[in-house]
């Protein structure tokens, strides 16, 4: 496992532009700070933000003494007479309709838990799964008997969100084509706060290479698969959506799904959501450089990269 | 007090030549490491401590599992190096598991664990280097540890030891003058100044009690100060990096159809 220091130590002169004031000035100083709406202020837990007779209090907040207090540290929201704080960095937080990357961790009766980076594993129910032999089919008892010829333990898979259960889990669903079993590729995690919400989480790399951003932060890079390669609705191939074998992969699309995989890892580790414009420079970038991939995460070659593509802007 | 090694002179210095109520140096990394979801490494005077946080996540013992809130769950580890005298600690040893005991109830009124039921959130310290005051500086960098996991707390939780030298009250001993001194530890919530810790292993006069116990609660607001400047300093690098990167993504108008259309147009 490669791991990077997401920042590395501050030089010297960061640490110097730093103002320090006395202590019995400081709190004065920190005070001047406004509260208007779309600016973005920090917080840090126990910090009072407003009065809770005139505020509504929302996530990341809670009340104490006619107070409205912080309770993680990040940026404070203000929608109309809501106050909210959004943590830099957390788990997933999911919402209906959301698109996520997951981990079969147990099979159960009639149902999968899958890890999807939140809180608690997610659950895909057997009745919210496309089985073989068409979209209509009733389930069967030998459906439950032979869950695992589905999903295994370990098998990854991309679904939606599809509903939450009273104690806040989340149930899943891979009733589209879109969604189901994922092979011929890599996974790539990343805090989930780098992932935006897009028109589509489904990009095609011009490079031969198909993404999958789940808003989980859970990132599949794999082979390119043609349109008219994938699936159709009435040919609904079990042994295709369910088959645990890679297609041929040549050694080009092999490197560069690396190649993309580094790349969203030197982002994250730099803390810079991912976009597609971003990332078509800096796999240009790596290109251009002509090194083998996996010196691409080697700390000089990454700042370089992201000092280069954040030039572009 | 039958030591040779002078802890107070009359100066008013103490060994390490600092005054009574001096604090170490404290130095805060809150760098990610590895796949943690908050990590601190907190360096205090020599006492260095790394905690990691994973979690919220999916209870993996199931007896264990709470249906109305979280579960922490503390494990410590002491590496053999830590200590002048190389010695490898075993996991089980009782005193290291009273320690991530305490660890874990100082915590539990100060996380919002009712928001997580079900749930389970590991904290991991290695103590790394040791020379006194090993239990606050645990402490401090599981607050920090556990913040910058972005796990919601009601607020910081500052803690510090002190001890008395005769009559004369010393904040944030070394290992030398805890052995000698009787000593204690008290964890602050620095908003309201509530307590949630005080560990006190040595017999202490009860007239010197109350003295020790306002100094550690000022010294706590002391130590908020710098950790919550380390926190905001670590979110505006974080927001700021998030947004350089920020650039409307390609093809505002035509990207509606992305879903149905997979070659994107995308030129360099």
């Amino acid at each position: 496992m490669i791991s990077f220091a997401s920042f590395p130590v501050p030089s010297q002169n960061e640490t110097q532009g730093m103002t320090r004031h006395h202590p019995d000035v400081e709190d004065d100083i920190d005070m001047d700070e406004g509260f208007e709406e779309g600016f973005h202020r920090l917080t840090s837990p126990g910090e009072p933000l407003t009065s809770s007779q005139a505020f509504m209090r929302g996530h990341g907040t809670y009340i104490d003494n006619d107070e409205v207090i912080s309770s993680v540290a990040g940026t404070v929201e203000r929608v109309n007479k809501l106050i909210s704080v959004r943590a830099v960095r957390s788990r997933y937080n999911p919402e209906v309709g959301d698109l996520v990357v997951g981990r079969i961790t147990e099979v159960q009766p009639r149902r999968w838990k899958v890890d999807a980076n939140s809180r608690q594993d997610a659950v895909l129910m057997l009745s919210s799964v496309n089985l073989p032999g068409g979209v209509q089919r009733r389930k069967l008892e030998s459906d439950e008997l032979q869950m695992r010829t589905f999903f295994e333990e370990g098998d990854l898979l991309v679904a939606e969100v599809q509903a939450f259960f009273a104690d806040g889990a989340m149930s899943l669903h891979t009733r589209s084509l879109r969604y189901g079993k994922l092979r011929n590729g890599q996974l790539v995690t990343v805090p989930p706060a780098l992932i935006r919400r897009l028109k589509s989480h489904f990009l095609s790399l011009p490079c031969g290479v198909d993404l999958i951003l789940g808003l989980n932060g859970y990132i599949w890079a794999s082979k390119h698969v043609k349109q008219s390669e994938q699936e159709g609705e009435e040919a609904f191939d079990a042994e295709a959506v369910y088959s645990n074998k890679n297609d041929d992969i040549d050694d080009a699309t092999r490197l560069a799904i690396s190649r993309v995989s580094n790349i969203i890892r030197i982002l994250a580790a730099h803390f810079i959501p991912l976009t597609d414009t971003l990332l078509l420079d800096a796999y240009e970038w790596a290109v251009e450089q002509e090194g083998d991939v996996k010196d691409l995460l080697q700390a000089d070659i990454g700042d370089a990269m992201i000092a280069t593509i954040a030039a572009r802007d | 007090m039958s030591s040779r090694v002078e802890i107070l002179n009359d100066g008013g210095y103490r060994s390490d030549g600092r005054r009574q109520y001096e604090l170490r140096d404290i130095d805060i990394d809150l760098s990610q490491q590895g796949t943690a979801d908050g990590c601190c490494t907190i360096t205090h005077g020599l006492t260095q401590v790394l905690v990691t946080v994973f979690g919220p996540k999916e209870a993996k013992m199931r007896s264990q599992t709470l249906h109305d809130r979280a579960v922490i769950n503390v494990e410590m580890n002491v590496l053999p190096f830590s200590t002048g005298e190389r010695r490898r600690r075993a996991r089980a040893d009782r005193r290291i598991l009273e320690l991530a005991a305490t660890i874990k109830s100082t915590f539990e009124p100060v996380v919002q664990t009712t928001l997580y039921p079900r749930s389970q959130i590991d904290i991991f310290v290695q103590v790394l280097q040791q020379d006194g005051g090993l239990l606050h500086a645990c402490i401090n960098a599981t607050t920090l540890a556990l913040i910058s996991a972005g796990i919601p707390m009601t607020d910081f939780v500052c803690a510090v030891s002190g001890g008395v030298h005769s009559t004369s009250p010393l904040l944030d001993l070394t290992t030398l003058e805890e052995n000698d001194l009787p000593h204690m530890t008290v964890a602050v919530m620095p908003r309201t100044g509530k307590v949630t810790l005080v560990a006190l292993e040595t017999r202490l006069h009860v007239d010197r009690f109350a003295d020790i116990f306002r100094l550690a609660g000022d010294a706590g607001q002391a130590l908020h100060k710098e950790m919550k400047r380390a926190v905001k300093s670590r979110a505006t690098r974080l927001v700021g990096a998030m947004e350089t990167g920020m650039k409307p993504p390609m093809g505002g108008a035509d990207a509606f159809e992305r879903d149905v259309v997979m070659e994107d147009k995308m030129s360099f």
